[in-house]
């Protein structure tokens, strides 16, 4: 039973992480109903800019800021050179153009730093700590706290401040938000700027678990399943999901996984989630599709 | 002046539904077929065979099955390449089981295993749409990968999951040459090139554009949702098994399920949205950007940067400006190639008027 509980933590924090991810997902789909693939490119990249400021002597803080400075410019970029000109365009077609993002920025980002594989350190404890004979990680209680951390601050800024209602009118109906006198181009930038935010906190996180290097952009895969689940357009949503999805993938993982020989945790996220689509085809908090002909 | 169909009556009901209504069309379609049947194999080299014209017709290929399923009935689809794995895997094991099978065969065999498994995925199509249903066909993607590395019968027990394509005999005829595997690769392709032409005129691949301009109202209108998008995963995905199949046999010799990876799906969708979606000839179009672009930048980054910059840099340096063409491209023209041709051939028939 305490293995069983320690799985189960061990799989809710596992969650939070592919959530975090999602999050930037979900930012960018509720604003211009893209699935931005280029996600985990940003992940990537706002790691590596991050260890390799850092590397040049500046202090944490600075690095800090002026990653922060360098994944805002890059989303005011995206939306200016590519987006702009690809309004108006099927959905499929900003999908590929996310796509093509995600091979420039990879290029861009490893020329730019380098393609070694860095260590990120960001100077908390991985030592496991016991709570009533269960163990848990700190590291990911951190990232579970800064998990936390995001989805207030993101709840807040899309309820109470005046941008925050602009995005969400924007997602209603752009045409719509756009006779109020709603600067969509605008609107946009703030979103890309705010999805580099959180590309940069997952960053963070996954790299100093997993080194800043290239397999950080394939953080992507393991939130798609958390996305669907939770509905492409829910932040809450991306949270549930990826606790769902941690939590039962590691438990497939060690329960099911040795009748079929292991390595089931690449397809099975993906096969619990079109189980929910099946009943729900919006995902679990998704918004419902009215359709009309 | 030479592109024009005036004075080309139609005056009996099969000249009217001919696959290539314009004359001139038909004659370019001859040339270029003559050309590929019997100019390329003499003028061509082995490297030009195995390494630029063979892939670029069997991704032709994968790319004309992809589009019948993305581009004409509108599921999009990220899983593409493991269909061509179930393709390939299932030839070899075909092939391998069966004393005496003839390779052609099992070809056909791979593609149908492979539309029988396209039909087992594409059914949460029926409920799930749109990028749901995009993310969704990642775990065909995934589960196929993992089955055909995690049960060792697939690879005949290869200790390092590589299978070694048998030999392809016909009639006593084996195909071991890089220019018979050419032909080869070229009579399949422009068979079943020409049957997708077909298909997609044929009650069959209306009902698919129906349903891609508007599933509600097609399924009101009285097409049956369930027959019509299983039907399109399936024979999109026989296409995608022969291309497997190909790959595996005509061009690499021996393959692993890794040669299958999301990348390649990734790719055919490149193919496809670059040469044009619901085409055929957007196909081609895509399949040689996609082969030719990284040829060129290759030749071209060594010749400008060469000693400047490690290569390293320079492969970086080829996904940067791969990206940006990509961009680029659906920027200028988000309907594809196939969209500049159609143009290229409308400004032909006015030529050299004005209007």
């Amino acid at each position: 039973m305490l293995f069983f509980i320690e799985v189960l933590i061990g799989g809710l924090l596992a969650g939070v992480m592919y959530s975090l991810v999602a999050m930037g997902f979900v930012l960018i789909y509720k604003a211009s109903g893209v699935l931005n693939f280029a996600q985990g490119s940003m992940v990537l990249f706002a790691a590596l800019s991050f260890v390799s400021i850092l590397a040049m002597g500046a202090p944490f803080w600075l690095a800090l800021v002026l990653t922060l400075a360098i994944m805002v410019l890059l989303g005011v970029v995206i939306e200016k050179v590519v987006l702009r000109r690809l309004v108006n365009q099927p959905q499929i077609t900003l999908f590929m153009a996310t796509i093509g993002l995600s091979i420039l920025i990879e290029g861009l980002g490893q020329m730019i730093w380098g393609s070694q594989v860095h260590g990120l350190d960001l100077g908390i404890n991985d030592i496991p700590f016991n709570f009533y004979g269960v163990f848990i990680s700190q590291f990911d209680l951190f990232a579970a706290g800064c998990a936390a951390v995001l989805v207030a601050g993101l709840s807040l800024f899309f309820h109470k401040t005046k941008i925050g209602r602009a995005l969400r009118a924007v997602a209603d109906d752009h045409q719509a938000a756009m006779s109020v006198g709603i600067p969509l181009k605008h609107v946009w930038a703030v979103v890309w700027a705010a999805a580099g935010f959180v590309a940069l906190v997952a960053g963070l996180l996954w790299g100093s678990r997993l080194g800043v290097q290239f397999a950080l952009t394939l953080v992507v895969l393991k939130a798609l399943p958390v996305l669907i689940l939770g509905g492409f357009t829910s932040i809450p949503g991306a949270i549930i999901g990826g606790l769902i999805i941690g939590a039962t993938e590691k438990l497939a993982e060690v329960y099911i996984g040795p009748y079929f020989g292991g390595g089931i945790e690449n397809w099975f996220p993906y096969v619990l989630a079109l189980a929910f689509l099946l009943i729900r085809p919006d995902g679990l908090f998704g918004e419902k599709h009215i359709e009309r002909v | 002046m030479f592109y024009r169909e005036t004075g080309q009556y139609k005056t009996n009901y099969g000249a009217d539904e001919q696959i290539f209504p314009i004359r001139q069309d038909r004659i370019g379609v001859m040339i270029i077929l003559a050309f590929a049947y019997l100019a390329v194999p003499f003028i061509g080299d082995d490297y030009w065979f195995s390494a630029i014209l063979i892939p670029f017709l069997i991704l032709s290929l994968a790319a004309i099955g992809l589009n019948l399923l993305t581009g004409y009935a509108g599921q999009l689809s990220l899983g593409s390449a493991g269909f061509m794995a179930v393709g390939a895997f299932a030839a070899y094991n075909f092939m391998l089981r069966i004393e005496g099978m003839p390779f052609l065969l099992g070809f056909i065999l791979a593609g149908l295993s492979a539309a029988a498994v396209g039909i087992v995925f594409g059914l949460p199509s029926l409920r799930v749409k749109g990028f749901y249903l995009a993310a969704a066909t990642l775990a065909s993607q995934f589960f196929i990968e993992w089955v055909l590395t995690k049960f060792p019968w697939f690879t005949n027990n290869s200790a390092s999951g590589v299978i070694t394509a048998q030999k392809m005999v016909l009639f006593g005829y084996a195909f071991d040459t890089p220019m018979s595997r050419y032909l080869l690769t070229l009579v399949i392709v422009t068979l079943l090139a020409l049957a997708a032409k077909n298909l997609v005129r044929t009650r069959t691949g209306r009902d698919w554009m129906a349903i891609r301009d508007m599933d509600v109202a097609a399924e009101v209108i009285g097409i049956p949702m369930l027959k019509t998008k299983l039907l399109a995963f399936a024979i999109s995905s026989f296409y995608l098994g022969v291309a497997g199949a190909l790959w595996a046999y005509c061009y690499l010799g021996t393959v692993e399920p890794q040669a299958f990876e999301l990348t390649r799906s990734m790719q055919l969708l490149f193919m496809i949205i670059i040469g044009g979606m619901g085409t055929i000839v957007g196909a081609f179009f895509g399949a040689a950007f996609i082969v030719l672009l990284p040829i060129f930048l290759n030749l071209f980054t060594s010749t400008i940067f060469a000693g400047q910059v490690d290569p390293g840099m320079l492969s970086h340096l080829e996904q940067l400006v791969f990206g940006g063409m990509i961009i680029f491209f659906l920027i200028v023209e988000p309907l594809g190639l196939a969209r500049l041709w159609q143009l290229g051939k409308q400004k032909l028939r006015l030529w050299p008027f004005p209007h």
